[in-house]
């Protein structure tokens, strides 16, 4: 528990990526402002996903269930020609209030049915939306306008939504850092430790991992709003896409899971190692990606952070002998 | 001595099993009631279902005289109830600090974290373990995990404390030393209900010993009558135990 | 006369779908860990099918023969290099090395056969057999059959032989099947190994019927996922009468609401289940 303590140095490192970050338009590189929005929708992704897989302790396969949802809510609300900022809150409330009523169904659940039954919400969520063709487009995806009229240049709409990407991240990162050292977080504590303990001293253990269900959605879900908007056309093959369920905590298990400074940091490594592979085995990228997973696992169970503290305590044990 | 549980034949199911069987009990303010039986007599259950843990089949537990039959453990844990458990529950990463804070913090409304904590470690210095504030839970050895156990229940502010077999495993001093701090407990005005295998535990410091056995109550009196009730002697302590006749002096003999 | 056909269509469905499950039950069960690469092991089974046939000509009934032990020593190599490291690890870290695994068993596929489907003619054809207005292909019949064969072998040696015994005692209690002298990882390896070949052979089968894709082994896999929960974990009875289930739901739902919501109904299914019902069909309770 980092509840009481100073801030840990990997949020301070995390906190000055995302201030510098900030300053990618001004390059105005086309090719490293859509990296840089994919990243920081892949952080928002892992930062969440600690909420509930790493403070709560329940492996949720639901990220991709949330942001295909976002994605769609928003498509068809700006395809109805709300502004985006309503169509940001609508999907963002929708999927809390979703979550939270799901959650409470689904979280008695633990383990591996657990995961399952998220995975499973992703496939009739994404069954649905193909069925839905009516409001969704069904299987020949939606088309999205534009959401941001005026602002002129191509790269002009690359910054905003880059911006928007960015301070969707730093929103949730804050609010997720809050969680941590809130009685909330304290409770989560909890219930990965011992869940029945838990119950026993007052923490009611429903509502709270259905809140954390919720915290886990809700930027997600904003974050598919955004992706709608920025790329103009979804599918729901695209936006329910299971890797979107796994690659959250895969970047989460790289940065160490139970920190959301952790959880930026792995989600950035996570996107560069992804851009090199594809980059250069574009045939075989799945299957590197597979074998670089299958490495950390087996060699680094505790993350990148871990490394780090391994070679700093071998360094100091050689200082002192 | 006015009533603070009411248990109105309470009787608790599984299955064809009927681990507790139209229990009524009532436990008065201040009392330190023993509640004793061989292992599988029901006691446990008899807890479980009163926190809520396992609801009652049929009947009724009033707590205070509101009825709390269909409370779950958070709920009970929130209105004045706490337990320690036979097998102790820690939350091993969390420090001793962290877990009786925890317990100080979730079953107050509206405690603040801050408060929880000069509460958590006011507790830990009462049952003697201030000096492992900082430990990780799981570092402790069994005697220290029981005493955290106390202090995280205490931490809760309980009036009605169940202690279940917290001096299973512990040697002889770690037992004086525990029995000092169970009646310390109750003269803060604590009712402690406790269930124990050790008979010089339960002869020494009860008021008052109820007798479970196969889920039913069979005997209820002072700590000397019960011992020299023919039914329970039959059922539960053996002929030994009836030759002994003063068991006040017995040694610490483990039960059946 | 369209009810029976469609029951008929669905037990037979569902016979492959017991096969298809039974493995992934078993290692489930016994080891706690979801195998993600059951879908492509069954789809590699298919290709192994049609290479024999094709290459060498051999039936899908002889390469059953090849098939068993060439996916029996995969599993037990896998499960014994890789999988037992880390076998004490959260279900999450043993839920993502296999995804691991899988993708790079799956893209080794796709770049040896491409994603383009496969289909394996037999020559001559078999036919079909009718008894009035009922017609079933023969080829299904057939695979149906073989698929019983293997679940019930699975069973018998699960039940009968010492491996199985052992097997089965590590699923119950693995502390005491270890201080009774068995060597628990080599019995994981084991279980691992026969999950593959039953996940190997039901490709073998499936072969006869299904086009063949690297895409497939998705769907195979959620088949896997469904059944054991709608029968209940770790038992081979418990994967038959899952995957019976699952075959009738889908074809008697086909039949309702249309076949492109069969899918949708399945995992509907399956979230009812593991709400109302988590312990399944004929599981018994105490899950994780």
């Amino acid at each position: 528990m980092a509840m009481m303590r100073a801030l840990p140095g990997s949020f301070r490192i995390a906190l000055l990526l995302l201030v510098l970050l900030a300053a990618l338009p001004f390059f105005g590189s086309a090719y490293g402002m859509r990296l840089g929005t994919i990243a920081c929708m892949y952080a928002i992704m892992a930062v969440s996903w600690n909420v509930i897989g790493g403070f709560a302790g329940y492996p949720s396969f639901a990220t991709a269930a949330f942001f295909g949802s976002g994605a769609y809510c928003g498509g068809i609300l700006l395809g109805k020609g709300w502004p985006i900022l309503a169509a940001l809150g609508a999907a963002g409330l929708l999927a809390f209030v979703s979550a939270l009523l799901f959650g409470i169904v689904l979280l008695r659940l633990r383990g591996h049915y657990f995961a399952i039954a998220s995975l499973a919400v992703a496939e009739v969520l994404r069954e649905l939306t193909n069925a839905a063709a009516d409001l969704t487009g069904g299987g020949m995806g939606l088309n999205i306008p534009l959401a941001v009229k005026g602002s002129g240049s191509v790269l002009g709409e690359a910054s905003f939504f880059f911006w928007a990407m960015w301070a969707l991240l730093m929103t949730a990162f804050v609010s997720v850092r809050l969680i941590q050292t809130s009685k909330l977080g304290f409770g989560l504590a909890c219930i990965k430790q011992n869940e029945s303990a838990a119950d026993m001293i007052g923490v009611n253990a429903t509502l709270y991992k259905s809140l954390a269900f919720a915290f886990s959605g809700v930027f997600v879900a904003m974050a598919g709003v955004l992706y709608a908007a920025w790329v103009h056309y979804i599918e729901p093959g695209d936006v329910f896409d299971v890797l979107f369920a796994v690659k959250p905590i895969v970047m989460a298990l790289l940065g160490g899971v139970g920190s959301p400074a952790g959880a930026v940091l792995g989600a950035f490594a996570f996107l560069g190692i992804e851009e090199l592979v594809w980059r250069n085995y574009l045939q075989i990228h799945s299957g590197v990606l597979g074998f670089l997973v299958v490495v950390l696992l087996l060699f680094l169970p505790n993350g990148l952070m871990s490394m780090s503290q391994a070679l700093r305590a071998r360094f100091a044990g050689k200082a002192a002998g | 001595m006015p009533e603070l549980l009411q248990l109105d034949a309470v009787t608790r199911r599984f299955g064809g099993l009927q681990a507790v069987q139209n229990v009524t009990l009532n436990v008065g303010q201040g009392e330190i009631l023993g509640l004793i039986g061989p292992n599988g007599a029901g006691k446990t259950t008899l807890v479980n279902v009163i926190t809520g843990v396992h609801r009652a089949s049929s009947g009724r537990v009033q707590f205070e005289g509101r009825d709390i039959t269909p409370l779950k453990p958070y709920q009970t844990a929130r209105i004045g109830i706490a337990r320690t458990f036979q097998i102790v529950q820690p939350f091993p990463d969390l420090t001793v600090l962290e877990n009786v804070s925890a317990a100080a913090l979730f079953s107050q409304a509206g405690m603040r974290q801050s408060v929880a904590r000069e509460f958590a470690a006011a507790q830990l210095e009462f049952v003697g373990l201030a000096q492992m504030a900082d430990k990780p839970a799981f570092s402790l050895t069994l005697a220290m995990r029981k005493r955290l156990e106390l202090a995280k229940a205490l931490a809760m502010k309980p009036r009605l404390l169940f202690l279940d077999e917290v001096n299973a495993g512990l040697n002889s001093t770690e037992v004086d030393h525990a029995m000092v701090l169970i009646r310390e407990v109750a003269a803060r005005g604590v009712t402690v209900v406790l269930i124990e295998h050790l008979m010089k535990v339960v002869m020494t410091v009860c008021h008052r010993v109820v007798v479970l056995q196969n889920g039913a109550l069979i005997a209820d009196g002072t700590p000397k009558e019960v011992v020299n009730d023919p039914q329970v002697i039959g059922a539960y302590l053996g002929k030994k135990y009836a030759q002994l006749g003063n068991a006040a002096a017995a040694p610490a003999a483990e039960a059946p | 006369m369209l009810g029976f056909q469609v029951i008929l269509n669905g037990l037979v469905l569902g016979c492959l779908y017991a096969c298809i499950a039974a493995g992934f039950s078993l290692v489930w069960g016994v080891l706690n860990v979801i195998n993600l690469m059951h879908g492509s092991f069954i789809v590699l089974g298919s290709y192994l099918a049609w290479g024999a046939y094709n290459t060498l000509g051999f039936g899908p009934w002889t390469t059953l023969l090849i098939a068993a032990p060439l996916f029996f020593t995969l599993g037990y190599a896998v499960q014994r290099g890789i999988l037992n490291r880390v076998i004490a690890a959260p279900v999450l870290v043993t839920l993502t090395l296999t995804f691991g695994l899988d993708l790079m068993l799956n893209n080794a596929m796709l770049v040896a056969f491409k994603a383009d489907y496969r289909r394996m003619i037999l020559d001559p054809p078999l036919g079909t057999w009718s008894w009035g207005e009922l017609v079933v292909p023969v080829d299904r019949v057939i695979a149906m059959l073989f698929a019983l064969l293997l679940t019930l072998a699975l069973y018998l040696i699960l039940r009968r032989s010492r491996i199985g015994r052992a097997i089965v005692a590590v699923r119950l209690d693995r502390e005491a099947a270890r201080l009774m002298g068995v060597d628990v990882p080599s019995i994981y390896a084991t279980a691992f190994g026969f999950g593959a070949a039953m996940a190997g052979c039901a490709g073998v089968l499936l072969a006869m019927i299904f086009p063949i894709s690297p895409i497939s082994s998705g769907t195979y896999l959620g088949k896997a996922f469904v059944v054991c929960v709608l029968g209940g974990l770790g038992s081979v009875p418990g994967a038959v009468v899952g995957g019976l289930f699952l075959g009738l739901v889908e074809s008697l739902g086909a039949l309702a609401f249309g076949p492109e919501h069969a899918v949708t109904l399945s995992f509907t299914l399956l979230i009812v289940f593991l709400i109302v019902r988590p312990h399944g069909l004929l599981g018994k309770r105490g899950f994780e």
